[in-house]
């Protein structure tokens, strides 16, 4: 059982908005009602004069953030609505909103734009006075080192080029700053047997967290306690800190608990520079409160695509060739994840031949960020339908054509066809159809009155894993196992499966063993942030080196006490003994008493030089108090670790009001050893029911003429509710372990929602005959309209994306 | 920007429900837009089966008296405007989104919260236990709302089906999304699975 499970069914664990400061105030945003403008002149005379008032933040009270930075309050020019312009500080939450009742803010309107193609169309309108499209660079610089930059450039297509892409075919002349390819391509499309074009559109949509990014800061003997919302707990450090322009020495970050992020709270947020440096010019407990509708605004959301996609397979069923062109909606904040979708069909086709194209361009529409499986659950929602389309015109059953393609433990991902450290799609894709029942479901009549019936199959991946960080152990002179760990804790409990590495390397009872996380001051070391399904590998290999440090130190302890070398010795029982003769040992108790007389790499007074000044530090904090044991991650190896998963899912769909049920829904994961059966189900179910979301249900709706967003609540947004999802799921894994992770693991976050949502749009294309939408959601209006012959919202060709 | 103009933003805001048209601030004015000139009242309340007297603005939600006056952060705040459940409490053993009721109206009648649930001597409820087993909650910002919509089920129906469970649990978003594993808590709860 994760440690923390108690307080989330009583109640009493903290999330940020729980903490109270004495003398604490209170901040409230003054928000931007428009997508577009420039902010002429602010006039907070009357608030300020307002009892009760304490202080009025704009953007000159913080570092400067040119564009292409998302800043936490607007300096000049205004680029989404529900931007922060101004921050006031008051007593209490209903003076600060009176007193932002009272200020003037004379905003310019300026042309804003919501579909990237009107804004790439020639004369068309652009999100940012500087352009419409970010371009990231990377140069090497001195001795090698990347040098990262981002810039915002204005790039047009010819209008025929627009045209195209609307009607569904290649965008000819267009500018693409992002572009890879491999193979021959015209070769590969030569000797295809069969080829399909097809035009696709996903609308992004917010995560809408459930807890909104309230934080609260103070400072105190020049440190600053920052209380925040926030996936990840070590990797926030440097950050934060740098928003606040300190040491990170001076910042103690705390995150007991975080209500959910899905990709939106990985690092430190903008807003958190809001907080930590109000309290400080005030000198007072600043507490930040997000609202629900903030939240909407500045939360982040996916991003969308208008794309193109050209196909071409042999006879066997083999992709030969893929012409992918992705345009992203990057929203306000312009990054959009094109390449990572093409990654998403590398792995489920493995083609011999592949060329990318892709430009993100800005909206004035809501920031944008990584969301669960971000470019490649999307890509994975509309290539599934595509995908059925093609195994159907060569006469192969939609399961033998995945299979085919999916990618092994020899395969490739992305444009640099980089190596895997293992897949085993095939198994996961076999042992899915049995689970399901895929022959006998086939077979079934699909009709029944005015129902029918579809079934699907998808796949979802996502690069699940990284290496290169620390971990930190120390033994008690009591004999218990005290694991430190920078893992944050956005509800997936991978602080604790984590952990759980060193324990059994250990070899200590996990009754035995005390987690340390959730603040800074807990001494924790470096840490990758949570994010891209990476911790369980990640981490799972840092604890584990973290325990095999203390191992070689607990046998070396043992040597020097008891004679011999430390090869004489092994562990068990939470002791360290003589091979030849287990009478003769310490108990782990005895070893750290031992440890702390002997000092130096034993007691962690000295540490290895490799380790991040993060971990450095946490060692610092808890060196002289038992045997520690720390390490950096240099286990060898390299490829990616993928998390693979394969979804099969079966509807009943009502041809009169266009509504379906889910009857059942079963998944594989390939995500190596599962680690924590319980928690491995719960992230498969939580992920299948995103799937739903995403093909089904969530979007981002704008209205064209004002620019405004017309669902910015949880009620029209329509995330899944119980009532909209399958309760009759069957979850299981191939569970084959990655050779390249001692405790076998690699991540399945994210790909659960893929395959999810690949399965069920692949089944209500089934549905329907094999009719492609092209589209994710595919909401219940255009299957009405669809089989009402209308072709308002169905016809994909008009690539509409936030406007429907 | 005055104050005119944001009243008239906030009534438009409504009339779209929800539309952008509002500045960021407007939902939350609903519960404080008088806050600095009406005066609180003191009343006491009977909350997890104690008289707590507390003084309270003629606008404040009980969802804001629980959190923000008697430290009763149990309560989550998902979306204050009555979409998510999070703030569920029992208000005479009936569940209810505690963000969408006036502290007012439940002056004379009994609130349950998330931190009344636990037995005097510490034990768990059933059902606290059963989301315990389950592994029902991933990141628990909803959970609070969860266990109070089951306790309330449990007690008017203590062996409903899994298709009124369901129906009794709609209320609650669980944004994490494995729904199920609250469904198969409340079934555990009533002693329905083994
Ligand atoms: S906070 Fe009350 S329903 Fe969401």
């Amino acid at each position: 059982m994760p440690p923390d499970i108690p307080g989330k069914v009583t109640g009493e664990i903290k999330y940020a908005e729980d903490y109270k400061r004495e003398g604490m105030i209170f901040a409230r945003l003054l928000t931007s009602p428009m997508p577009s403008g420039r902010v002429a002149n602010i006039d907070a005379s009357d608030a300020l004069r307002m009892d009760g008032v304490i202080g009025i933040m704009t953007a000159d009270d913080l570092p400067p953030s040119p564009p292409p930075g998302n800043p936490a309050l607007a300096s000049e020019y205004i680029t989404f609505v529900g931007q922060p312009i101004l921050a006031v500080a008051a007593v209490s939450e209903e003076i600060a909103e009176e007193a932002i009742s009272r200020i003037r803010v004379d905003i310019e309107r300026k042309d804003f734009v919501i579909d990237p193609l009107e804004s790439l169309a020639p004369g068309g309108p652009k999100a940012y006075p500087e352009g419409n499209v970010l371009l990231r660079t990377r140069e090497i610089g001195p001795g090698g080192t990347p040098i990262m930059s981002a810039e915002i450039k204005d790039i047009k297509w010819p209008q025929s080029a627009i045209d195209a892409l609307r009607e569904g075919k290649e965008p000819v002349g267009a500018e693409f700053p992002s572009e890879w390819a491999f193979g021959d391509l015209e070769a590969g499309f030569a000797q295809s047997t069969h080829i399909i074009e097809e035009p696709f559109v996903t609308i992004g949509y917010p995560h809408h967290s459930l807890e909104p990014r309230t934080s609260m800061a103070y400072w105190e003997n020049g440190k600053c306690y920052f209380h925040g919302s926030s996936q990840s707990q070590s990797a926030n450090d440097n950050g934060l800190a740098r928003m606040l322009n300190i040491d990170p020495a001076n910042l103690v970050f705390i995150n007991e608990a975080t209500g959910g992020g899905f990709g939106s709270k990985i690092g430190p947020y903008p807003y958190m520079a809001i907080s930590g440096n109000f309290s400080r010019m005030l000198n007072r407990p600043v507490q930040l409160r997000i609202t629900r509708e903030q939240e909407f605004y500045l939360g982040s959301a996916r991003s969308g695509m208008q794309g193109w996609i050209k196909i071409g397979v042999k006879d066997n069923g083999k992709v030969a060739a893929v012409d992918l062109v992705i345009v992203n909606d990057g929203g306000s904040t312009g990054g959009g994840s094109g390449s990572s979708s093409a990654q998403h069909v590398t792995i489920a086709y493995q083609p011999e031949s592949m060329r990318f194209r892709g430009i993100s361009v800005y909206t004035n529409t809501t920031p944008r960020g990584a969301q669960r499986g971000p470019g490649q659950n999307e890509m994975a929602a509309v290539l599934a339908p595509i995908s059925d389309k093609i195994a159907t015109s060569i006469n192969m059953d939609r399961v033998a054509f995945r299979r085919v393609n999916v990618a092994d433990s020899d395969g490739f991902q992305g444009g640099s066809r980089g190596p895997l450290t293992s897949a085993f799609g095939r198994e996961a894709l076999d042992q899915g159809a049995r689970l399901f029942g895929w022959d006998e479901k086939i077979n079934q009549p699909k009709r029944n009155g005015s129902k029918v019936r579809g079934v699907g199959v998808g796949i979802g991946y996502h690069g699940a894993g990284g290496r290169g960080y620390d971990g930190l152990v120390r033994i008690a002179p009591d004999g218990k196992l005290h694991i430190h760990s920078g893992v944050g804790n956005l509800g997936t409990y991978s602080y604790a499966g984590t952990s759980r590495a060193a324990a059994e390397a250990l070899q200590v009872e996990w009754d035995n063993c005390e987690i340390h996380r959730g603040r800074t001051d807990n001494h924790l070391p470096h840490s990758s942030g949570q994010g891209g399904s990476n911790t369980m590998f990640t981490h799972g290999r840092a604890n584990w080196v973290a325990a095999q440090d203390a191992i070689t130190k607990l046998k070396e302890i043992a040597a020097s006490e008891l004679g011999g070398s430390p090869e004489d010795f092994e562990i068990g029982g939470e002791r360290v003994f003589k091979s030849s003769d287990s009478t003769q040992g310490l108990s782990y108790a005895e070893a750290a008493q031992k440890a702390i007389e002997m000092g130096g790499k034993y007691s962690g007074m000295e540490y290895p030089d490799d380790i991040n000044p993060i971990t450095q530090r946490a060692v610092q904090g808890i060196q002289g108090t038992g045997l520690v044991g720390v390490s950096k991650d240099k286990i060898p190896g390299q490829g990616q670790p993928p998390g693979i998963q394969v979804g099969f899912c079966e509807i009943e769909m009502d041809l009169d009001t266009g509504k379906y049920e889910i009857l059942n829904y079963a998944a594989v994961a390939d995500c190596g050893t599962v680690v924590h059966p319980k928690n491995f189900e719960n992230a498969m179910r939580g992920g299948a029911v995103w799937g739903v979301g995403l093909a089904g249900l969530e979007r981002h709706v704008y209205d064209p003429q004002n620019g405004l967003p017309a669902n910015v609540g949880l009620y029209q947004s329509k995330p899944p509710t119980y009532l909209d999802i399958s309760t009759d799921t069957n979850m299981s894994a191939v569970n084959i372990p990655d050779p390249q992770n001692p405790i076998g693991a690699r991540g399945i976050g994210e790909p659960t929602q893929g395959a999810s949502a690949a399965a069920l749009a692949s089944a209500i294309a089934d549905a329907l005959d094999g009719h492609v939408f092209n589209t994710a959601p595919v909401t219940t209006d255009m299957i009405i309209n669809h089989l009402a012959g209308n072709t308002y919202s169905t016809q994909t060709p008009n690539l509409k994306t936030n406007t429907f | 920007m005055n104050s005119r103009l944001t009243r008239r933003r906030f009534i438009k805001g409504v009339i779209f429900s929800g539309a952008a048209a509002s500045t960021g601030a407007s939902f939350y004015l609903a519960n404080a837009q008088s806050g600095q000139s009406s005066a609180e009242r003191l009343v006491t309340l009977n909350i997890n089966g104690r008289n707590r007297p507390v003084d309270v603005l003629p606008q404040e939600t009980l969802a804001h008296t629980l959190r923000y006056k008697l430290d009763l952060t149990g309560t989550k705040l998902g979306c204050n405007r009555g979409e998510c459940g999070a703030c569920t409490v029992l208000i005479d053993e009936v569940p209810n989104y505690s963000c969408s009721v006036l502290t007012h109206n439940v002056k004379g009648k009994t609130v349950t919260t998330i931190e009344g649930i636990k037995a005097a001597d510490g034990t768990l409820h059933a059902v606290q236990q059963a989301f315990i087993d389950e592994n029902s909650p991933q990141c628990g910002f909803c959970t609070p709302g969860q266990v109070m919509s089951a306790v309330a089920l449990l007690r008017s129906n203590p062996r409903p089906t899994r298709k009124e469970a369901l129906q009794a649990m709609s209320g609650n978003l669980y944004r994490c999304g494995a729904y199920e594993h609250y469904l198969n808590g409340v079934m555990r709860a009533s002693g329905q699975l083994a």
